[in-house]
């Protein structure tokens, strides 16, 4: 009864807010349900993700039990199973960790009051305009008690929050530029400043939602029924996707049905496979033989950090529209701008020097204990995770790969690993994959289907959101070395 | 003197000398290293690579090995090693994996000698056999540690740790053969060189990643590692199972961790994050530090005894770039800053005390006071004259006991356990917390819970019984008139009494006077009482008891009980003087007289001339009549919580205002309120009243107090099987699939409380068993255990 009365609330709250954010696109349409004075909410039958055909998802009530734990957990942690949750739970492992951390970060003890985490997730959500994820959580932020004035914009709230902004856009699109000024103009705001622990807070969370936006982008998930477009009664508004761009807009339903009959290249992207693994092979075998000199290595992540920005897609170019949940940022214009791009120099970071697992683990878990086991622990479900297949193959050491995506992902942020030989990006990455994770980690908001379609045609949708978490894990570490190396420099 | 003599031999005839100084190195370092000739360092990191001569006074730069115009990250040092039987050899591990030798007798400017690329990952560690000139050992981020015969072109034999990454790799220096290495997962793992397909004893050590690991240069076996979780420990690996000896908390993740040369027990740590010192530890005594060295301004990356059997000198190489040398007498001592005396409290009203013993010492010969010392302990710690600081370990503890009765504190522990709280009209409430208060003999308590029955139950609530009660007992205590005495004229007496008792209570030693001589008057009985109470303690309850006394449940019983209480005897007379004054003049004259006694002002005006009395019955039944709102007394039931907090007593605030709730909580402020909570809660922990606590938590209006139990309510379970926890439900082991714990009598599985017996460890649903052991003694399950259950 309880619950009821709970989810009642929230979706009373959730549709004050729409009443707040209403699209003025598709302002006019409502449905003829409104004439009878009752408005049914409707799913828009997609399954929880755009991308993923709906039978291909796990339905709720065929989960075996160690699934049905996990969704039970999720249920009682955060009253609702999302669509996030149905996605992830193809590697249950990563989600029950991911769950926990979650968890852990929004509602148990921690130095931040719970509106205020809420909020920090809304901004960060903003940053990369994922509507779904501001839905859910100005829901939460209003059930926790939060000010509904406060997500009029960033300027409504606490003086406080507003100085996070600043953070907040550099870690989302340039962490590379954090400074120990950053750091100290927080933490020295006379009545504003922030303590030392409620900072690596809202940097975790911070981080945390800009690589879940990721996720979310980079495997379609919809939106929630009871939030803004994810039931039909009434025209979708927050969202990006609006309905009217979903009907009649670049996610056309021919295309889907093109891809999903889509075998037209079977023989082709059979190929792809094929030569993936064989490069494997050969990378594996003559990495004892050839051995290449010490400029040539070092040329060969320089090489990989200039192309990185060049592997945009074409549609790079296109404006997205500002909508309503840009008033949780200031500064639309800035985004995602290349290392080297304008002659800007910056160091390149090197992993021996500040690593997750010797300086970032002990700094976190110092300042918010717990968190730091929590993460560590995440980071290495996401990186170890294989289930030894490829496709259609099997028993494939797949670690070569998951490392090469990795090391891609630092390396786009100019993270640099030592140890690591960058011509085997080359090799293993193809364009449309390497558009992919580009797209995905630095402009997520920019994900679209036939970007999802386009790379490794062959594999299961399983192991697309595998590639997702360690696109996903990886941003994370990255933004949050930065960010930890900037509050270690402030401390010393 | 003898010790000094042996370093000098140990070190050839010559002593180090030297100072604490520094020298800036052009980029941070990440390691450093001492010759064996303990006059020259090197210093290696990610652009540094050079090797200094420590001279008297300052460091000199010797020699620069970076050579080369193009810097190449082989070069990129993570850890550099001196051999220490070659003078000439010296061995780095690269960040990017490459192993690289040098020899410095080499002619050229280069003086790279061999280049192994085996690692496919960062080497960490690099380790040359202590005895043999050619063996080097190395470990790696790729899981994989080497072994290299410098003769030949590559390794050895290769070790696999699974695939987990090798932080330290150590010769041990007493066996030829074996090397301990250290592994990200917190395992420590004991190998024999010969034997490269497994290791011979792996065990975890730490909790994360085991970032360093030391040999004791003399206790074999001896093995202190140092990991991310902050700790040190100190494994003795000369039994079957690798034994933890000694456990230091440091307070960041240990990066380096190195014995103190001659000094058995002593070692160096520095960390990995946050904190730049390095300390020197006693194992022995894990808790403070026994030397602090401060002089990095970033972390410390590398530590280096100068010297294998000097324990004075200590070389540093930091990230702020600066290499250090130490002296053990410049360090700061922070056992010299520590407070060396400690007191501590018992529950039960017990001191300890603990001090220098020559402190304790001196004031042995001081007369101890009367009756304070009960049992004086004392406890010596043997000096060791090998400790450095035997001057300040050596202490006395002294425990001072209560004197079992006097002041103990077994009445809150009854008390707490007794009193109710809720689920009862106020009235019964009162009466019940009286009761048990006059039981433990606590009557100024027991009288302030009647009369707040009064206070706040509307005399229609009053149970007539009771009444009846006590009226029959003011009778058979010699006052007749009693009789007379209807319930309607009582009640309005009350209301007139408390008022009076306020007026009474804002001139206290007012109150004393009149008191004592009211008492002096009518009783002769209770002198002794008198005497031996204390005053103060005795005002407020004597004074409000006066009027309480005609509502006492039960008053025969307390009297058989405490015969020297003869307080109610006394406060009857008085008070049905003061109702029942027309009946009984010749009491009121004596009543009459006490008012002048004492002075006081409100005193004599309510209770000086008969005629005056009866107008102020007249008030008081108007007073009554409209209803004498219960806000009236709230600021006398606010002082009293006050007086009784103020006491010490919280459990008598706290009590009351469970019980009151809404009536008084209104004209106390929360922050008191939560104050008086937790102090309350807190009392209550410490003596383990567990359920009490939580009812009281649970009772309480406070919201930072309520959300006390809605705090770390997960209770962790651990499978009885496979010993691994439980996570995703209490009674089902998702790994063995088993559920944990089966009733022995129902044979399903028990999903609330489990009680085992002890004995046979059998056990099941409590109702079950509790049923199960009305029939029978033996053990359910059918063990033949004859089970007890407590």
């Amino acid at each position: 009864m309880r619950l009821a009365t709970a989810a009642n609330e929230a979706y009373a709250a959730s549709l004050a807010v729409s009443e707040l954010l209403g699209c003025k696109q598709c302002g006019g349409g409502h449905g003829p349900d409104e004439e009878l004075g009752i408005r049914i909410p409707r799913p828009l039958g997609h399954g929880p993700s755009r991308f993923i055909p709906e039978k291909e998802i796990l339905q709720v009530g065929n989960e075996d039990a160690q699934m049905h734990a996990l969704f039970a957990d999720s249920f009682a942690a955060l009253g609702r199973l999302d669509n996030i949750t149905l996605v992830m739970v193809f590697h249950p492992q990563y989600l029950e960790s991911f769950l926990k951390t979650q968890h852990y970060l929004l509602q148990m003890d921690g130095p931040l009051p719970l509106h205020y985490r809420h909020y920090i997730g809304i901004m960060a959500a903003a940053r990369h305009q994922c509507s779904y994820l501001v839905n859910l959580h100005v829901n939460d932020f209003l059930h926790v008690g939060g000010d509904p004035k406060w997500l009029n914009g960033l300027e409504n709230a606490p003086q406080k929050l507003q100085n996070l902004g600043e953070l907040n856009k550099v870690l989302a699109h340039r962490p590379w530029l954090i400074t120990k000024e950053h750091i100290e103009g927080l933490l020295k705001a006379e009545e504003h400043s922030w303590s030392l622990a409620e900072l690596v807070h809202a940097v975790v969370l911070l981080t945390h939602y800009h690589s879940l936006a990721s996720f979310t982008f980079g495997c379609g998930i919809s939106p929630e029924i009871h939030c803004d477009g994810g039931h039909t009664f009434r025209p979708p508004s927050v969202s990006n996707y609006c309905i009217c761009d979903i009907t009649n807009g670049n996610h056309s339903v021919d295309e889907m049905q093109v891809n999903s009959a889509g075998n037209v290249s079977v023989s082709d992207s059979f190929f792809e496979v094929e030569a993936l693994m064989e490069k494997m092979r050969q990378l594996q075998e003559c990495r004892d033989e050839e051995e290449a000199s010490q400029e040539e290595m070092a040329s060969r992540f320089e090489i990989e950090k200039r192309e990185s920005m060049f592997v945009f897609s074409s549609d790079d170019e296109e404006v997205t529209p500002a909508r309503d949940v840009s008033r949780h940022f200031e500064d639309t214009s800035y985004g995602y701008k290349d290392f080297s791009r304008h002659g800007m120099h910056v160091p390149t970071f090197r992993v021996q020097d500040y690593c997750w697992e010797d300086h970032g683990y002990s700094l976190v878990n110092r300042l918010y204990p717990d968190v730091g086991q929590l993460i560590d622990e995440k980071f290495h479900i996401a990186y170890n995770l294989t289930y030894n297949t490829m496709a259609m193959h099997k028993d494939v050491d797949t670690s070569m790969l998951r490392r090469a995506i990795w090391n891609y992902i630092h390396c786009m942020f100019g993270i640099r690993y030592d140890d690591y030989d960058y011509g085997e990006i080359n090799q293993l990455l193809d364009r449309s994959f390497k558009v992919y994770i580009k797209t995905v980690v630095c402009t997520p908001e920019k994900v679209t289907k036939r970007m999802y379609d386009s790379f490794w045609r062959q594999f299961k949708h399983s192991e697309k959101v595998h590639v997702n978490l360690l696109l996903i894990e990886a941003r994370m570490q990255a933004e949050l070395l930065y960010a930890l190396r900037a509050i270690t420099r402030y401390m010393t | 003197m003898e010790k000094m003599s042996r370093v000098t031999t140990a070190l050839g005839g010559s002593t180090l000398t030297g100072r604490t100084m520094h020298c800036h190195l052009d980029a941070p370092a990440n390691a450093i290293s001492v010759c064996r000739d303990a006059a020259q360092v090197v210093v290696a990191g990610r652009s540094i690579f050079k090797i200094y001569s420590i001279e008297e006074e300052q460091f000199v730069e010797k020699l620069n090995l970076r050579v080369g115009r193009k810097p190449s990250l082989n070069l990129s040092c993570a850890d550099v090693v001196w051999h220490q039987m070659d003078e000439n050899l010296l061995a780095t591990a690269a960040t990017n994996g490459v192993v690289v030798t040098w020899n410095l007798g080499r002619p050229s400017r280069n003086k790279q000698d061999q280049l192994f690329t085996e690692h496919k990952r960062t080497v960490n560690k690099v380790c040359f056999h202590p005895t043999e000139a050619h063996v080097l050992l190395s470990g790696s981020q790729d899981g994989f540690m080497k072994c290299f015969d410098l003769r030949r072109k590559d390794s050895v034999s290769t070790f696999s740790g699974q695939s987990e990454s090798v932080r330290d790799v150590q010769f041990s220096i007493r066996d030829y053969f074996t090397f301990a290495s250290t592994f990200e997962n917190g395992n420590v793992q004991l190998w024999d060189i010969r034997r490269p397909d497994r290791c011979e004893r792996m065990f975890t050590a730490h909790n994360g990643p085991v970032f360093c690991c030391d040999w004791h240069p003399e206790d074999r076996g001896w093995l202190a590692t140092g990991g991310r979780d902050k700790m040190v420990k100190v494994w003795d690996m000369t039994t079957h199972r690798a034994k933890e000896m000694h456990c230091v908390q440091t307070i960041a993740s240990v990066a380096r961790v190195k014995w103190r040369p001659e000094c058995r027990h002593h070692l160096a740590t520095c960390s990995m994050m946050v904190d730049h010192n390095i300390y020197v530890w006693d194992v022995r005594r894990p808790f403070v530090p026994a030397a602090m060295f401060e002089e990095h301004r970033d972390v410390t990356t590398g530590i280096a005894w100068r010297h294998p059997h000097d324990p004075s000198f200590l070389l540093s190489g930091s990230k702020d770039s600066s290499l250090c040398q130490h002296l053990f007498r410049d360090a700061s001592q922070p056992v010299e800053r520590a407070n060396p005396e400690g007191l501590c409290y018992g529950l039960f009203g017990d001191l300890a005390f603990a001090a220098k013993e020559s402190l304790v010492a001196a004031e042995s010969g001081r007369k101890p006071y009367p009756g304070d010392r009960r049992h004086p302990m004392f406890f010596k710690r043997k000096l060791d004259p090998a400790e450095p600081f035997a001057g300040l370990a050596s202490s006395a503890l002294s425990v001072f006991e209560m004197e079992p009765g006097g002041g103990g504190m077994g009445w809150f522990v009854d008390t707490a356990e007794r009193y109710a709280l809720t689920g009862r009209p106020l009235a019964e409430l009162c009466d019940h917390n009286a009761k048990v208060a006059r039981e433990l003999g606590r009557n100024q308590v027991a009288q302030t819970w009647t009369m707040l029955r009064i206070i706040y139950c509307s005399p229609g609530l009053v149970p007539s019984a009771n009444l009846n009660h006590s009226v029959g007992k003011g009778s058979s205590c010699g006052l007749p008139l009693m009789n007379s005495f209807n319930l309607k004229d009582m009640a309005p007496g009350l209301g007139s009494e408390t008022r009076l008792d306020r007026g009474k209570g804002d001139a206290r030693s007012d109150t004393a006077l009149l008191d004592s001589s009211a008492t002096l008057i009518t009783n002769e009985d209770n002198e002794e009482t008198e005497g031996s109470d204390v005053p103060t303690d005795y005002l407020l309850g004597d004074a409000e008891g006066e009027e309480d006394e005609l509502y006492l449940l039960d008053p025969e019983h307390a009297h058989p009980e405490e015969p020297e209480y003869v307080l109610p005897q006394e406060a009857f007379p008085l008070r049905h003087e003061i109702v029942d004054t027309p009946p009984g003049p010749e009491h009121l004259q004596d009543k009459a007289d006490s008012p002048h006694v004492s002075g006081s002002e409100a005193d004599a005006t309510s209770l000086a001339p008969m005629d005056s009395s009866f107008s102020l019955l007249s008030v008081s039944h108007a007073l009554y009549d409209s209803r004498l709102p219960p806000d009236f007394f709230s600021v006398l039931v606010r002082d009293m919580l006050r007086f009784y907090a103020e006491q010490g007593d919280v459990q008598m605030a706290v009590s009351v205002l469970i019980v009151l709730g809404e009536r008084v909580r209104k004209d106390i402020d929360e922050q008191t309120q939560e104050h008086w909570y937790t102090s309350y809660i807190d009392l209550l922990q410490r003596f383990r009243l567990w359920n009490v606590s939580n009812e009281v938590v649970k009772l309480s209006t406070s919201r930072a107090i309520s959300c006390l139990n809605q705090a770390s309510t997960t209770l962790h379970v651990n499978c009885s099987h496979c010993k691994r926890p439980m996570s995703s439900r209490g009674w089902v082991c998702d790994r063995c699939h088993r559920c944990a714990s089966m009733c022995a009598v129902c044979h399903h599985v028990v999903k609330g409380l489990f009680v085992w017996c002890q004995g046979c460890s059998h056990g099941g649903h409590l109702q079950h068993i509790m049923k199960w052991l009305e029939g029978s003694s033996h053990c359910p399950a059918g063990c033949g255990h004859l089970c007890e259950y407590s």
